[in-house]
């Protein structure tokens, strides 16, 4: 599954500093679904403005462990912090980190019952209560920069999937999020609308955003991250900086992995 | 070069549709005459059609409007098929108002101006909730203009004078009305122009009002009543700021029940006292006909869709009592003809109540009714829950919304959107039900239709008074049927 979208490899990207300061540590994390033990004893720390991507075949649980970090799964052991905020079954740390962690879909789940405009100012409004014309403001802000402020008024049924997953990453950047969760984004797109929704994240992604990714897209890996992490049978298997990984990895799962898809 | 090659130089311009597949000729031949057999069975149906109305049409036009009596009909008739309409011309204010004083009795006024008056209200009172296209100052013509119209028609100076107040701000709203356009009068208020109150409030105020001037009695008891809501609403305002939402919902709840309970008597005892202000009581016994019919209707349908929708979502909670409570309740009820219901409310219920009570028995029913119809309307909404992806659910978990603030803006609007054809197909159902009070000796439309039938005079009139019946419930059935059709059209917005 190769993808052959092209980005501009000329761009300087050295200013994409990862800082030393936690955002999410994980210790210990086991969670089963009935008996089957889904993802096993991982262990992953991701610092302020590291862009990670993970990859693995399908039902090694990469889904499950983003999907983990903001509780839309319960884990059964071990430990989440995110920007220092435990979750545990306490809602209000729940819904904190929430609030601070943004999280695009594949199928992008937009509201269909509202138009793009309402669609990012709902949770500004009802969450962070902020004032109706501030809210309306810094959505167009977020449309604008991704590049479609012409939509806002239309309903999220009548735009192509390309334009309805940017909307939804600008719906997530409304609420000012610290770290942003992608569960993949691109999976359900045409390639050429694909290729419009990488070129929103990469942006993000020199803004210096945290962004942890599930992908496909290993040309969006090689660009874009400073770890790729390989996952399978429920456990982290390998990571590295993307170089390293994709011209020497080190398990075999890894090499047979990377062997199918390149 | 190949033959396989080919390059299009120019992209081909949009042409209109061929004539004979649409217009009047395209229209007709595609949906009437579509080959043999189609234009067979349409012209079949017509001659079907003709035939229907061929013997139809002579009955139901027939000169018998201002009959006495079924003999008299027969007489006017003389041998000819026909309708006996005198019996719809005699009865019809029966079959409207059943027997609500209409100041036939000795020392008795005519009180059918409370239900119109309350009828009219209502229309006013669920114009801005069913509509929002109407404007807010049309929304208070109407109301001044009813309440205007009734007070100046009940005489007497003071109501008089306060009748012609409200009809002269009636008249003086519409002159604005239509003297500013709808551009204009946007741009004033985007620019801070004071707007009149949200008729919405009238529409909460109507359910306390609606029975005042239905049964009659002090103007305080509504008001007691309204003021336990009020209670209720401060109270969790205050509670859930300092111990959140859970207690605060219980800490309401509980001081509107005392309030109920134990205060609201003395209040308006009290304020019954010092202003006495009210209306000739009505006894349930003298409600009836269409008056019944839509009173019952409408607390069903009104009070059913909350009450389905919050066991629709207990249902579906996590929490397990709360959801057994909610499958037990709608398991039970719809397991339960509503016919048993209403004997239970009728007769059964007395049983339990303390001796000397007395529990009316029009609120026996209706709460039966409500009862019967959120268990169906629970299973509706159930439907349309059960409709939505997962998706909507974690897109507004993942903002940090709760759990209220995403069923009321994400889970439950587009639930009951889905839900619209089964919800209102229960509110229909529900409505037609309402004749099943006959049997438990409520003189709704088809009770009294009996009664009239058991007069002398009209011994043998059957078609024409279940007719007039018939098209009553219709027109009330059928609206509802094209205001579901209505809604849908304006909620959808998967189009351009």
């Amino acid at each position: 599954m190769s993808t052959s979208i092209e980005f501009d490899h000329h761009a300087d990207r050295s200013h994409m500093s990862v800082s030393d300061k936690v955002a999410i540590e994980i210790t210990g994390m086991n969670k089963w679904y009935g008996n089957f033990h889904v993802l096993r004893d991982i262990n992953l720390t991701v610092n302020e403005g590291e862009r990670i991507v993970i990859c693995g075949p399908s039902g090694s649980g990469k889904s499950t462990l983003i999907r983990c970090i903001n509780r839309l799964e319960e884990h059964q052991e071990g430990s989440i912090i995110v920007d220092g905020t435990e979750l545990s079954s306490d809602l209000k740390n729940v819904d904190k980190v929430r609030s601070e962690v943004g999280m695009v879909f594949q199928h992008f789940n937009l509201f269909p019952h509202l138009t793009i405009l309402e669609n990012c100012t709902l949770a500004p409004i009802w969450v962070r209560k902020t004032p109706r014309k501030e809210a309306e403001e810094m959505a167009m802000h977020f449309l604008e920069k991704v590049k479609i402020p012409e939509q806002a008024h239309k309903y999220p049924g009548m735009l192509s999937g390309g334009q309805q997953q940017r909307v939804a990453i600008a719906r997530s950047l409304c609420m000012m999020p610290r770290i942003m969760l992608f569960d993949e984004p691109t999976s359900a797109l045409d390639p050429e609308m694909i290729k419009e929704v990488l070129e929103t994240m990469i942006s993000l992604a020199e803004e210096g955003m945290t962004m942890l990714c599930v992908t496909h897209e290993m040309g969006f890996a090689k660009e874009v991250a400073n770890r790729v992490i390989f996952m399978d049978a429920g456990q982290i298997v390998e990571q590295n900086e993307p170089n390293e990984f994709f011209d020497n990895p080190q398990s075999e799962r890894t090499q047979l992995f990377l062997s199918q898809i390149l | 070069m190949s033959d396989l090659s080919y390059v299009r130089a120019e992209m081909l311009p949009e042409k209109a549709p061929p004539v004979s597949t649409s217009g009047a000729v395209g229209w007709a031949r595609e949906n009437l005459f579509n080959g043999v057999g189609n234009s067979i069975l349409t012209i079949l149906s017509l001659f079907m059609v003709y035939l229907v109305l061929s013997a139809l049409l002579p009955w139901v036009f027939s000169p018998t409007w201002n009959a006495a009596s079924l003999n008299d009909c027969r007489t006017i008739l003389a041998g000819h098929e026909g309708a006996c309409w005198g019996v719809i011309n005699e009865r019809w204010p029966q079959l409207l108002f059943g027997f609500y004083p209409n100041g036939s009795e000795e020392g008795t006024v005519d009180q059918r101006w409370r239900p119109i008056l309350t009828f009219v209200l209502l229309f006013v009172a669920v114009i801005p909730v069913l509509f929002n296209m109407i404007s807010r100052r049309m929304n208070w013509v109407l109301l001044l203009g009813a309440l205007g119209i009734a007070f100046v028609t009940r005489g007497g100076v003071l109501t008089m004078i306060i009748g012609v107040a409200l009809l002269a701000g009636a008249a003086y709203v519409a002159f604005q009305l239509f003297n500013t356009n709808k551009v204009d009068r946007a741009e004033e208020i985007a620019s801070g122009a004071k707007r009149l109150p949200n008729p919405l409030i009238f529409s909460a105020v109507f359910p306390f009002l609606a029975p005042w001037l239905l049964w009659g009695g002090s103007i305080w008891g509504p008001i007691g009543a309204l003021f336990g809501f009020v209670i209720g609403a401060l109270v969790f305002r205050a509670v859930t700021a300092v111990a959140g939402s859970l207690m605060g919902i219980i800490a309401a709840v509980l001081s509107a029940v005392i309030w109920w309970l134990f205060l609201m008597g003395g209040f308006a005892w009290a304020m019954e006292s010092i202003i006495s202000l009210g209306l000739e009581p009505v006894e349930s016994r003298k409600f009836g006909g269409f008056m019944l019919s839509i009173t019952i209707g409408v607390v069903a349908i009104g009070c059913s869709l909350p009450i389905g929708i919050v066991l629709a979502l207990g249902r579906q909670s996590d929490l397990m009592i709360v959801k057994s409570l909610c499958v037990g309740f709608i398991e039970f009820i719809r397991g339960v003809p509503l016919i048993t219901l209403l004997f239970v409310a009728s007769t059964l219920l007395n049983i339990f109540m303390p001796p000397g009570s007395n529990f009316d028995i029009i609120v026996r029913v209706l709460i039966m009714v409500t009862l019967f119809a959120s268990a169906y309307m629970a299973e509706v909404v159930r439907g349309g829950l059960a409709a939505l992806p997962k998706g909507q659910y974690e897109a507004a978990d993942a903002l940090g919304l709760d759990y209220w603030k995403a069923q009321r803006l994400i889970i439950m609007p587009q639930a009951l959107k889905i839900s619209i054809p089964g919800i209102v197909s229960t509110f229909i159902g529900v409505f037609k039900d309402t004749t099943l009070v006959s049997i438990i000796g409520l003189l709704d439309p088809l009770g009294l239709s009996n009664a009239i039938r058991a007069d002398a005079n009209w011994n043998g009139v059957v078609w024409e008074l279940y007719g007039f019946i018939a098209l009553m419930f219709f027109v009330f059935c059928f609206s509802m049927s094209r205001y579901s059709m209505y809604l849908e059209r304006k909620l959808r917005t998967d189009h351009h």
